[in-house]
């Protein structure tokens, strides 16, 4: 039996591929073989992980820096991507604000990069028929929002709620046309998006996790591995907790 | 930037606590009322009054309410 889990022969987009997870996420993918088209609004960090990555067998990886919340950017993104056999829409930002903080300003910037951007460019490649048949499409929601909710963390958990209707959405629009859809759900990762909370903090949360440790971005980019290769073929719409057990208590 | 002003967005963040608690020299963290929701909104109205970005650890230098006061003038 050839290895189900291997990623030989798919071309595959992943979205802020410069930061913690999307960056572990490119050199996992590269490592079963897939060949990776990188974007991110970084740039200079974006072509650092390119040159990171060793050669693809089949073809060039690549690197297009874009900002995916404005129109032009994201359009040039699209007719720039080869027809693609996976998508994932990694890029997020998050900000503690509790509700009665929360501006209209921060509101529209987070749930634009969070929210809107991975359903217009998700949109957009499934209209140009950039995915191909038998494709994986896999977005990086969240434990929060999805499976909990914390103070000060509204804005970022209404956006991967979003996320979770639009990814089931997905998997029963495009079911029949053999693309399937799903997400990761991940608590805390030891990335720069959690590097605002002090020793303590980080500390008194470990608390809730079963297995006493938050997330490495390779256990995050594992998931989405199996979630791309054909070793989840029946697998569409699920959202996937990778959260050391934290939902559970 | 006055400290009597930056002690009431900091009392007004607060709904049981007594106004008078909250002094120059008020050690924050010993409030009945603080929590860490409380800790964010200070954060948060740091951030909206004064347009200074406070982290985890400049907070965590601030024992009192002065302390934390002097924090944000070196920031502004």
């Amino acid at each position: 039996m050839s290895n189900p889990f291997s990623l030989e022969g798919k071309t595959i987009l992943i979205t802020g591929a410069a930061g913690g997870i999307g960056s572990k996420t490119a050199s996992v993918l590269v490592g079963l073989g897939a060949r990776v088209v990188l974007t991110d609004i970084r740039e200079e960090p974006l072509h650092a992980v390119l040159e990171s990555l060793p050669q693809a067998a089949d073809g060039n990886h690549e690197a297009i820096a874009s900002d995916l919340t404005d129109e032009a950017s994201l359009k040039a993104l699209v007719d720039a991507c080869p027809a693609l056999d996976g998508l994932v829409c990694n890029a997020g930002v998050m900000k503690l604000t509790p509700v009665p903080f929360i501006s209209n300003e921060e509101l529209q910037r987070i749930q634009s990069i969070n929210l809107n951007a991975p359903i217009l460019l998700t949109k957009s490649l499934l209209r140009k028929k950039k995915i191909n048949k038998g494709g994986s499409i896999v977005f990086t929601a969240s434990a929060a929002g999805v499976y909990r909710v914390s103070i000060g963390n509204a804005i970022y958990a209404t956006t991967k709620c979003g996320i979770d209707a639009f990814m089931r959405t997905v998997a029963l629009e495009m079911g029949p046309k053999g693309i399937r859809c799903n997400s990761v759900n991940p608590g805390m990762v030891e990335t720069a998006l959690i590097a605002g909370f002090t020793e303590e903090e980080k500390e008194r949360e470990m608390q809730n996790y079963p297995l006493r440790r938050f997330a490495k971005p390779e256990d995050i980019a594992l998931g989405v591995a199996y979630l791309l290769s054909d070793a989840s073929s029946f697998v569409t719409g699920t959202a996937l907790k990778i959260d050391g057990g934290m939902t559970l208590g | 930037m006055e400290i009597k002003e930056f002690i009431e967005n900091f009392a007004s963040q607060f709904d049981d606590t007594p106004v008078e608690e909250f002094k120059a020299e008020t050690q924050f963290r010993e409030l009945d009322e603080w929590s860490s929701l409380i800790a964010l909104s200070v954060i948060a109205m740091v951030d909206e009054e004064y347009d200074v970005t406070l982290k985890g650890d400049d907070m965590k230098a601030a024992n009192t309410i002065g302390e934390l006061f002097e924090i944000v003038k070196s920031k502004l």
